[in-house]
């Protein structure tokens, strides 16, 4: 079977100098003339380019859905630009053998001025559909959209959700060989998202191509036969999308720091303080994303300029705003005693198949025994997820926050008597 | 696969795909008819404006012309005359304005959808054209009005409708692809057309211009429009057949090297609007 995309080595540079000079003939003119007067060649400023894409190449085949994933930043928005023609590469070649439709957004070109109708037929040609088309589909859109007495309504008196409702049926009419659409589907409310991705499924069982960038790993291993990782603008992995899904999870995921630094000024004056908390995986790599199958480890880095039996380090883990537990180094039986000076790293190791799904946040603890607290806040300063490993037990694979409550999930032993 | 699409860098003009613009002519169609309909959405007058405005233009200049500086025209009530300038006039400028501004208005279309960019200037000025038709049929109410009948130059007057496009088309893909990098297009705007204003003869005849000066005059293409305009509705005097001539080169080299640029820069328009 031929390939309906094929994506040979490419490559988009942007120049970050441009972005950052403003947007005004008079910049452009200062430009210039700092550039004359400190003789600097064009070519010299050449390190104020960035690749946000480099040297990509891939092969899809018709009738395959491919979920491209990758951290913010790490080029899907500018790969889907690319491939949908909005802008053009700065090296490579793409060959697409089918009609595209994009969908970076949905509700494109919508004017709050026209009605429901007229922007059904605006956002549809701005979609790629001919008026016959829009025509033969319209009361199936409307339908959809489930708009019938708001139809010939300015659409500016919408509320959001019939919007995006409007918008989304418009978008899942469109029938194109090749659809690529950008993370539009986390709108809306669960039955609407639903529907939605009902669309998507049909539509790759109908033989359509579809690509799609999300960040939510779950959805990529429903839906995707496929999936594409992309880091810092290159390819990382490409492959079966369970694979590639897992990849992505070990990377961590960096919208939200896998470390703390303590910028607390009062902190350092203390006779010890806390240099750092960071969140690993049990091998030591930075992580902020886990399975409940695995470790997490919690690492304090510690400056202690007076040396303390009763100096206590720790941290309270909360979830959901409630305190899940407090440990502290000092902590029976394993108890540890920090009486060494200078720099300290100390770790807490939190067991595999002890905490449940969801988002867990750390507050850190310093203080000597019974005389005084070393810290001068008391907030989370870092959090990390969890998400139930379905590989481990075939029970597991649907459970979710919702039907699987707790503040911890530990492995107990039951058994028949 | 016979409509395989290539996608490659492009460098220096991006190719005029004809072609591609006439798959996409129901989008331009679209955003002519939402121009149309938006335009007067929410007003008092709706409408009534495309009137409202050339007579209000009508009766200041012919009281700043005709009453305060004492011009007259022979044979042609002077409200008629400034009349038939302002309908031309009112067609070009609000042609300029709105396509120099159009990629800016439309930047969400730019950055999440393809499509020849070169729709949204076109259609800006297009939709200009039923206002045109609803100012160019109160004048000929006008003329009506004054017992004014057109002789057979009116049938030449489609030249001056195109010429007026092709010059708006012109400017308008300058200064619509300028201000997605470079926002003083905005600014300026207002003034660039105040001034254009007074150096074409929207208030008053071209042969009230120094016949030195005559030749610099007519390398503005509005002069020959408006000029045009006036001829062929109310027959006044001839038409200088050279000066014509350099208007429409002048409007022809404005068309060509808009367009130009507008490929040029096209390619560019996403990454920096």
């Amino acid at each position: 079977m031929s390939a309906i995309i094929s994506v040979e080595h490419l490559g988009k540079q942007y120049r970050i100098g441009a972005l950052r000079r403003g947007n005004s003939f008079r910049d452009a003119f200062d430009e210039k003339i700092r550039s004359l007067l400190s003789r600097k060649k064009p070519s010299e400023s050449k390190d104020e380019v960035l690749w946000a894409l480099k040297d990509v190449s891939f092969q899809l085949e018709a009738g395959e859905v491919l979920g491209i994933i990758g951290r913010n930043g790490a080029g899907k928005s500018t790969l889907l630009k690319i491939l949908s023609r909005i802008t053009g590469p700065t090296e490579g070649l793409i060959r697409i053998g089918g009609r595209v439709a994009a969908l970076l957004e949905v509700g494109t070109g919508f004017s709050g001025e026209l009605t429901g109708r007229e922007n059904i037929f605006l956002n549809g040609s701005i979609l790629g559909m001919k008026r016959a088309e829009i025509l033969s589909k319209f009361d199936e859109i409307v339908a959809f959209a489930e708009m019938e007495r708001f139809i010939d309504t300015p659409v500016k008196r919408y509320s959001s959700g019939m919007y995006m409702r409007l918008a989304f049926a418009i978008a899942a009419h469109l029938d194109p060989e090749i659809l690529i659409v950008d993370e539009v589907l986390a709108v809306g409310d669960a039955q609407f998202q639903k529907k939605s991705l009902g669309r998507i499924e049909e539509l790759g069982k109908g033989g359509r191509t579809v690509l799609f960038v999300t960040h939510n790993t779950g959805m990529v291993r429903q839906l995707c036969s496929k999936a594409l990782l992309l880091h810092e603008g290159k390819l990382r992995l490409i492959g079966e999308s369970n694979a590639v899904t897992s990849e992505y999870e070990r990377m961590g995921t960096p919208l939200v720091e896998s470390r703390w630094e303590n910028n607390n000024p009062r902190d350092k004056q203390e006779s010890a303080w806390i240099g750092s908390v960071s969140t690993t995986s049990g091998d030591g790599v930075p992580s902020r994303i886990f399975r409940t199958s695995e470790e997490v480890v919690i690492a304090f880095s510690l400056t202690v300029k007076e040396p303390n039996n009763l100096l206590k380090v720790g941290f309270d883990l909360t979830k959901n705003g409630v305190v899940v537990m407090r440990t502290q180094q000092v902590d029976y039986p394993n108890g540890l005693a920090l009486t060494k000076a200078g720099e300290v790293i100390v770790r807490c190791r939190i067991p595999r198949h002890f905490l449940n799904n969801g988002e867990y946040f750390i507050i850190p603890l310093l203080s000597i025994h019974c005389a005084q607290s070393l810290m001068h806040q008391y907030e989370p300063v870092l959090s990390f997820e969890v998400a139930i490993d379905p590989q481990y037990s075939s029970f597991y694979s649907v459970l979710t926050p919702h039907n699987h409550p707790g503040m911890v999930f530990p492995s107990l032993t039951w058994e028949q008597v | 696969m016979n409509d395989e699409v290539v996608i490659k860098p492009t460098h220096g003009l991006s190719a005029l795909r004809l072609r591609e613009i006439w798959e996409f002519r129901e989008l331009f169609y679209f955003l002519v008819w939402r121009d149309i309909k938006v335009r007067y959405k929410q007003t008092f007058l709706g409408a009534a404006w495309a009137i409202a405005r050339p007579l209000m233009g009508m009766v200041v200049l012919t009281i700043v012309f005709n009453k305060l500086v004492g011009f007259s025209v022979a044979g042609v009530p002077y409200l008629l005359f400034t009349f038939c300038g302002v309908v031309a006039w009112n067609f070009f400028s609000e042609g300029v304005s709105g396509a120099s501004q159009s990629l800016l208005a439309n930047a969400n279309l730019i950055s999440k959808v393809y499509f020849p960019r070169i729709i949204i200037p076109a259609a800006a000025i297009l939709s200009g054209l039923l206002d045109f038709v609803i100012a160019f049929s109160l004048a000929l109410v006008l003329m009506i009005y004054f017992h004014f009948v057109p002789t057979w130059t009116i049938a030449i007057l489609p030249v001056f409708v195109v010429l007026t496009i092709v010059t708006s088309l012109g400017i308008g893909f300058w200064f619509s692809s300028i201000s997605v990098q470079y926002r003083d297009i905005g600014h300026a705007l207002p003034y660039i057309i105040q001034v254009l204003l007074w150096i074409t003869p929207v208030g008053y005849a071209a042969n009230k211009i120094p016949s030195e000066y005559q030749l610099l005059y007519w390398m503005n293409p509005i002069v020959c429009v408006i000029e045009g305009f006036r001829w062929s509705m109310l027959h006044t005097g001839t038409m200088p057949l050279t000066l014509v001539a350099l208007s429409v080169c002048v409007a022809g080299v404005l068309f060509v090297t808009g367009l130009m640029n507008f490929l040029r820069m096209e390619r560019r328009f996403a990454d920096v609007i």
